[in-house]
C-alpha cells in the first residue's frame, strides 16, 4: 500500500481496540519466565556447545602472535576461532570495525578469538589460556584534544546548514549567549546482553539472537560470511532491551556462526557484561557550542549549534544539532557537525541519537537565555515557537503542539509557584529547584510489511519480522489486527522477529510502532478484501458498506462469521506500507515538555530527583499503557544521563574503564520517586493510516536539561558538563552550618 | 574460573589447618565477593574451604557487656539484631547503606571485612595492577581515579577499601578474633587489622596465611548519637564516594571514621579529640597529609561538608 496522501477516516478510527490501555499480550510469558530469550533457547536445536569471546586488550595496533594450543588442550574444548582460521570475512554495511579483529586491532575489547567448549565454564576457563602478543600503536582517544587540533575542516563545513546571515545577526543582537556544553560517552547497558545461538544445516545458517533489526542483521551476517542472503535465517522473538545497542549485527552473532562452523555443531555465545561497553557500540561523547542572539523582546534572531564528536574510520558523527534546525524560530541560523577521528570503540545510535544529547545542551542554553532576557523559561519557548520549518518556511509541520505541551505541563506541575530566583527554596537538608525543557524528536517513516492469515476458527495470525524490544510491539500489532478484522484480542496471534516473515520497519528511532502497525494495517486491508471477495461482498470501493465487527462480516442484511468466511483452507494476505514524499511536504516531529523538581543536599551536593512530569504530543497513542511505560522508562534513562551515566575514558590507553554495572551507574528504584505522563489528544493523518507517531524516544529528549535547569534553580550553579555530579557543584555550595 | 577442589571444614581450627595444608586455599563464606573475583580470574584459589557450617553464625553478649558477633553472621541479621539497633546503631546503619538486600542476606561479617577493592583497573585483568599482580604497576595512578584514595596511598596503589560495615567497626573499636593453623587464637584490634598499601598492596590485612576469623567483638555500648552518612552518585546500591560514621555524645565529644578515602577505613585519634571544635578542625587532622589526584580532590571538601552536616544532625 502506498501512502502518499493524508489518511482519511478508516477502520482504525473506530478505536474499539486501538487506543485502549491494554496489558501486554506477552506479559504472562514474561512474568512466568517462559518468553524465549536467545541464550536460553535450549530446545531449538540439540547438542549446543558454548562459546566464550576473547577480547583485545589494546585499543590500536596489531596482533603479533596468538597462541591457542594451551586453550585447545584445555578440558572440554571443541574449537578455537581466530582471524587465522575464520576464513575470509567481509564487513557488514553497518559495522565500522570488523567484528572479529586481527591482525589489525581497531578498538579495545574488539573480539580476537572465540573458544568453543562443552560447557560454559570450560569455554570461559580456556578463553583465559589464549595468549595474544600485541604490537601497540599510537591512537587518538581524547575528544577535547582532537577538537583542539583538528581545526576547521572546509569539507565538513560545506555540509553546514545555514539560513540568512548568522554571524551578522548574532553580532547585532542585544542579548546573546555563547556557551559550550559537553555530554559524555554512554553505554546502552540493556539488561539482556548480546546473545546468539547459531546452527548450520549444510550451507544454511540459522541464528537465534537478540536483535532489533532482523533484515539488517540477516543482510550483514550474509555479507560478513560472504554467503547468499537467502541462506541466512535470523530469529529474535524476544529482546531484553536494546536501546540501539542491538540495531546491528554484533560479535556474538558472527562468532557463534563461525564457532558453529568450526566445531561442527550449534554454538551459543553471550557477551559478558564487562565486554559490553568496549566491544559493542555506545553513544559517543559530544562537545557542543551554542550561540543564541535575541532582541529585548525575547525573540531569537540568530541561533547556531555546532557539535563535535569522534568515531572510528567509517563511523558517523552524533547528529546532535538536528533538533536545533526545527525547534525554534529565528531568521538567521547555522548548524553543523564536526567529526574527529578517535580510536575508541564505535560510536553509534543509542535511544534518540542526535536529539538526546543535542537537547541536553540546547535546552540548558534556552534556560540561560531566558534568564538573560528576564523572561520566564516556558514563555521564552512559547514566544519562539514556529509552525513552519524554519529552514524552509513553505513547509509546515504535520502537527505541532509544543505550546500546548508547555502550557499543560506548566499548569499541571505548578510551575507558577516556582521561585525564579535560584537558591531560594529550602526543605530541611535540601535545596529545592524546579526546571523544565522542551522535548522534540523527529518521526521517521520507513516501509514495513506483514502477512495476515485467517483460519477456520476465526483466528487472525499476524507474521512480520518486527521486533519487540520490551516496547509492546506484540500488543499494538494485535490491537491493530483486532481492530481491522473486527475480532477480540483473544482471536489474534502475533508472530514476530523471524527473517522468514515479511520485512518490517524493525525497532529503532521510535519508528517501530507507527510503521509496523501501518504495515499490518495494509496487510489487513488486503485480507478484508479477500474475505469480502470470497463472500461476494465486494461492491463499493474501499469496501464501503462491508463491516467487520464482533467476529462477523456484514453487508446489507447478510452476516457471516469470519471463521466460516475463511473456510477450511483459510485466507491469507500480505502487504506493506510504503511512503511517497509525504514526509517531504510536511515536517513530522513529536513534541513534549518535561518538568522536574530536584533536591540538592545542601552539604554534600548530592542531587536527587523528587518528581517528574512529561507531556507528550505524538500522534495517536496506540496503547496508553505501553506508551506510558515507554515514556517513564525514557525519563528514567534521562535521570541517568543527567546525573550519573558516563563511560570514563582512559585517554592514555584508549578504553572505557568503568565497563561493568558496578562502575557504570544507571538509576535504581530509589532514584525515581514519582513520574507522571500526560498524552495530548492528537492524530496525525500525515504519518500513516494509523495516524500515530513514535513516543519511546521523545520521553528521553530534554529530560537531562530539565534536571540540569532544576539543579540551577535549586543552587544557582550552572553545570554545562554532564553528568551533573556533586563534584561539579561542591565549590559553589553554601557553607555548611 | 580455574578448576578448584572444595571441602567443608569440621571446626574452625580444622579449617585453618586445612588452609595451611593447601597452598593457595581460600575460605568461602557468602561467596558474594570471592565468586565474582574467581569468575574473572582475579582470585584463582586451587582449593576452597567452606566455613558456613562451623556454627560461627551466633551472636552473644560478652561478660564485659559487649557483643560477640560470629564471623558467619549475615549482614542482614546483624543489621536487624535488636541489640545492634539499640546499642550500636552506627553498625546497623552502615550495613544497611551497603550493597542490596539480596547481597546482605548472603554476605557475612568476616567476608565483609575482607572484601576487596572496587578499583576498576583491579577488575580488568588486562591492566597493570600491583594489587592483583604484584610488580605489574598501577594503571589507576594517572588514570581514572575519581573513586580512589585521597590519603594513605602509595606509589604502588591508591585503591580504597569499599566496606561500609568496616567503617562502623573501626569507630566502635571492634576486635577481630581469629584462629591460626596451629590452633592458637588471637584478638586483633580493628585499627590494626587493615593495612595501608605501601609497596605490598596485595597484602591487605594483618591476617597470616591460613588464619581464620571466628568472630568480631564489640566493646560495651558507647551511648551517644550514631550517624552513618554515605555520599554517592545515586540514591542506593553504589559504593561510597565518601562515608562518614560518627558517634557523638551530648557534650560534643565522640568519634569519627571515614570510608571511601583510603586503603582502609580511616580514623585518627587526634581528630576525634577535635570533635567539639567542629568539622573543619576534625577534617584538618583526619586528612592531614592527603594526596588526592585531580579527579578525586573533591573528596577533601566533601568530607568536611559531610561531617559538618553529620555534626549538625547530631546536635539536633
Ligand atoms: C553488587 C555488589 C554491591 C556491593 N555493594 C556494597 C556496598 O555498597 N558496601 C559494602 O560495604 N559492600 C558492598 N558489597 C560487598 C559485600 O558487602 C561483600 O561482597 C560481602 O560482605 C562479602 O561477604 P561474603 O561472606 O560473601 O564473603 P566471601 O565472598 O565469601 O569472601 C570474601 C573474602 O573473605 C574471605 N573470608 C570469608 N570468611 C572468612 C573467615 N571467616 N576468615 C577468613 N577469611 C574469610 C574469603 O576467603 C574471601 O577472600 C557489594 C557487593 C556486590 C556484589
Ligand atoms: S590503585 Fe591499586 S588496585 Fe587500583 S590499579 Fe592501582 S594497584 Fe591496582
Amino acid at each position: 500500500m502506498k501512502f502518499d496522501t493524508p489518511a482519511a477516516t478508516n477502520p482504525i478510527d473506530q478505536l474499539k481496540v486501538v487506543g485502549k490501555p491494554t496489558s501486554r499480550i506477552d506479559g504472562p510469558l514474561k512474568t512466568t519466565g517462559t518468553a524465549p530469550y536467545a541464550y536460553e533457547r535450549h530446545d531449538v536445536v540439540p547438542n549446543q556447545a558454548y562459546g566464550y569471546v576473547v577480547a583485545s586488550t589494546i585499543a590500536k595496533g596489531r596482533i603479533a602472535s596468538i597462541a591457542v594450543e594451551e586453550a585447545k588442550a584445555a578440558p572440554g574444548v571443541l574449537a578455537v576461532v581466530t582471524h587465522g582460521n575464520a576464513g575470509k570475512l567481509g564487513k557488514g554495511d553497518r559495522n565500522a570495525a570488523p567484528l572479529l579483529g586481527g591482525p589489525e586491532i581497531d578498538h579495545y575489547h574488539q573480539a580476537v578469538a572465540l573458544v568453543v567448549a562443552e560447557s560454559f565454564e570450560q569455554a570461559r576457563a580456556a578463553a583465559q589460556r589464549i595468549h595474544v602478543e600485541y604490537e601497540r600503536a599510537e591512537g587518538a582517544f581524547d575528544l577535547a584534544h582532537a577538537r583542539e587540533t583538528m581545526g576547521d575542516d572546509p569539507e565538513q563545513k560545506k555540509e553546514d546548514k545555514t539560513v540568512g546571515d548568522f554571524a551578522a545577526a548574532f553580532d547585532a543582537a542585544p542579548v546573546k549567549l555563547d556557551e559550550t556544553y559537553t555530554t559524555p560517552d554512554q553505554s546502552h547497558m540493556m539488561m539482556e546482553p548480546h546473545a546468539t545461538i547459531a546452527a548450520w544445516q549444510g550451507d544454511r545458517l540459522t541464528v537465534w539472537t537478540s536483535n532489533q533489526m532482523i533484515a539488517w542483521a540477516a543482510a550483514d551476517l550474509a555479507k560478513t560470511l560472504e554467503m547468499p542472503r537467502e541462506k541466512v535465517r535470523v530469529i529474535s522473538p524476544f529482546i531484553g532491551g536494546g536501546f540501539g545497542g542491538k540495531l546491528f549485527l554484533r560479535a556474538d552473532t558472527l562468532l557463534a556462526a563461525l564457532g558453529a562452523r568450526e566445531a561442527g555443531r550449534p554454538v551459543k555465545v553471550a557477551l559478558p557484561r564487562p565486554m559490553m561497553a568496549n566491544n559493542t557500540t555506545h553513544r559517543p561523547a559530544t562537545i557542543q557550542r551554542i550561540r543564541i542572539g535575541a532582541g529585548q523582546d525575547g525573540r531569537i534572531t540568530a541561533i547556531a549549534h555546532e557539535s563535535w564528536s569522534g568515531n572510528l574510520e567509517d563511523g558517523k558523527p552524533e547528529t546532535a544539532v538536528d533538533q536545533t534546525r526545527l525547534l525554534y524560530a529565528g531568521a538567521n541560523r547555522l548548524t553543523g557537525l564536526r567529526l574527529a577521528h578517535l580510536d575508541l570503540p564505535e560510536g553509534n545510535a543509542m535511544r534518540a541519537p542526535g536529539e538526546a544529547p543535542g537537547l541536553m545542551a540546547l535546552e540548558i542554553a534556552m534556560d540561560e537565555m531566558a534568564e538573560r532576557l528576564k523572561v520566564d523559561p516556558v514563555e521564552f519557548r512559547i514566544l519562539n515557537d514556529t509552525q513552519v520549518d524554519p529552514e524552509n518556511p513553505e513547509r509546515p509541520f504535520s502537527q505541532r503542539q509544543l505550546v500546548q505541551c508547555l502550557r499543560t505541563g506548566a499548569e499541571r506541575f505548578g510551575w507558577s509557584k516556582r521561585n525564579a530566583e535560584p537558591a531560594r527554596v529550602r526543605d530541611g537538608r535540601w535545596l529545592v529547584g524546579i526546571g523544565m525543557a522542551a522535548a522534540f524528536r523527529n518521526n521517521l517513516l520507513t516501509k514495513s510489511a506483514a502477512r495476515v492469515r485467517l483460519d477456520n476458527r476465526g483466528v487472525v495470525t499476524v507474521e512480520t519480522d518486527m521486533t519487540d524490544i520490551g516496547t509492546g510491539s506484540y500488543t499494538i500489532i494485535a490491537q491493530t489486527a483486532a481492530e481491522m478484522m473486527g475480532v477480540g484480542l483473544d482471536k489474534v496471534v502475533v508472530r514476530l522477529g523471524d527473517s522468514g516473515y515479511p520485512a518490517s520497519a524493525g525497532s529503532g528511532g521510535q519508528w517501530g510502532a507507527n510503521n509496523s502497525t501501518a504495515g499490518v494495517y495494509a496487510a489487513c486491508v488486503k485480507l478484508r478484501e479477500a474475505v469480502a471477495q470470497k463472500l461476494g461482498f465486494n461492491s463499493a470501493p474501499d469496501l464501503a458498506g462491508v463491516q467487520f465487527a464482533d467476529g462477523q462480516v456484514r453487508s446489507g442484511n447478510r452476516s457471516v462469521p469470519l471463521a466460516q468466511a475463511a473456510g477450511e483452507a483459510g485466507l491469507s494476505a500480505e502487504d506493506g506500507i510504503e511512503y511517497g514524499d509525504i514526509a517531504k511536504r510536511a515536517q513530522q516531529s513529536t513534541f513534549g515538555a518535561h518538568f522536574v523538581e530536584v533536591g540538592v543536599d545542601a552539604a554534600t551536593a548530592e542531587v536527587r530527583v523528587r518528581r517528574m512530569l512529561a507531556v507528550c504530543a505524538a500522534g495517536r497513542i496506540l496503547n496508553p499503557l505501553s506508551a506510558r511505560s515507554q515514556v517513564i522508562g525514557a525519563m528514567t534513562m534521562g535521570v541517568g544521563a543527567a546525573l550519573m551515566e558516563e563511560l570514563a575514558v582512559d585517554t592514555r590507553t584508549g578504553f572505557f574503564v568503568n565497563h561493568d554495572l558496578a562502575g557504570y551507574e544507571v538509576p535504581v528504584h530509589a532514584d525515581i520517586p514519582h513520574q507522571e505522563v500526560i498524552f495530548l489528544d492528537e492524530t496525525d493523518p500525515m504519518s500513516s493510516p494509523m495516524k500515530a507517531k513514535g513516543v519511546g524516544e521523545l520521553g528521553l529528549c530534554g529530560v537531562g536539561a530539565a534536571i540540569a535547569n532544576a539543579v540551577y534553580n535549586a543552587t544557582g550553579l550552572r553545570v554545562r558538563d554532564y553528568p551533573v555530579t556533586l563534584d561539579k557543584l561542591l565549590d559553589g555550595m553554601p557553607p555548611v552550618t | 574460573m580455574r578448576p578448584f577442589t572444595y571441602e567443608r571444614a569440621g571446626s574452625p581450627a580444622e579449617a585453618a589447618a586445612a588452609a595451611a595444608r593447601n597452598p593457595g586455599a581460600k575460605f568461602i563464606a557468602g561467596g558474594t565477593n570471592l565468586l565474582d573475583l574467581m569468575k574473572l580470574e582475579i582470585e584463582t584459589p586451587a582449593h576452597l574451604i567452606d566455613v558456613n557450617g562451623l556454627s560461627l553464625d551466633r551472636m552473644e553478649a560478652t561478660p564485659d557487656g559487649g557483643l560477640r558477633i560470629g564471623a558467619l553472621v549475615r549482614n542482614t541479621d546483624l543489621a536487624a539484631d535488636e541489640r545492634v539497633r539499640r546499642d550500636y546503631g552506627l553498625l546497623s546503619r552502615a550495613l544497611l547503606a551497603g550493597a542490596s538486600g539480596q547481597l546482605r542476606n548472603k554476605a557475612t561479617t568476616a567476608g565483609n571485612l575482607l572484601q576487596r577493592t572496587r578499583c576498576p583497573y583491579f577488575y580488568d585483568t588486562a591492566q597493570p595492577c600491583n594489587k592483583r599482580q604484584p610488580g605489574s604497576g598501577c594503571a589507576a595512578i594517572g588514570g581514572f581515579s575519581r573513586q580512589l584514595a585521597v590519603i594513605g596511598g602509595s606509589e604502588s596503589c591508591i585503591a580504597t577499601h569499599p566496606s561500609d560495615m568496616a567503617v562502623a567497626m573501626l569507630a566502635l573499636d571492634a576486635t577481630v578474633e581469629t584462629v591460626r593453623p596451629d590452633g592458637a587464637t588471637r584478638a586483633i584490634p580493628i585499627a590494626d587489622f587493615h593495612r595501608l598499601p605501601g609497596d605490598t598492596p596485595h597484602i591487605e590485612t594483618s591476617l597470616e596465611p591460613g588464619e581464620l576469623i571466628t568472630a568480631v567483638t564489640l566493646p560495651q555500648p558507647l551511648g551517644g548519637t550514631h550517624i552513618y552518612r554515605k555520599v554517592r552518585d545515586r540514591a542506593s546500591y553504589a559504593f561510597a564516594l565518601v562515608a562518614v560514621g560518627a558517634v557523638v555524645q551530648p557534650d560534643g565529644s565522640g568519634r569519627v571514621a571515614l570510608g571511601g578515602v583510603a586503603h582502609k577505613p580511616w580514623r585518627v585519634a587526634e581528630a576525634d579529640a577535635e570533635l567539639p571544635k567542629g568539622a573543619r578542625a576534625v577534617t584538618t587532622r583526619l586528612l592531614a597529609g592527603a594526596a588526592p589526584t585531580p579527579e578525586n580532590a573533591f573528596k577533601l571538601p566533601l568530607v568536611e561538608r559531610t561531617l559538618g552536616s553529620v555534626l549538625a544532625e547530631a546536635k539536633g
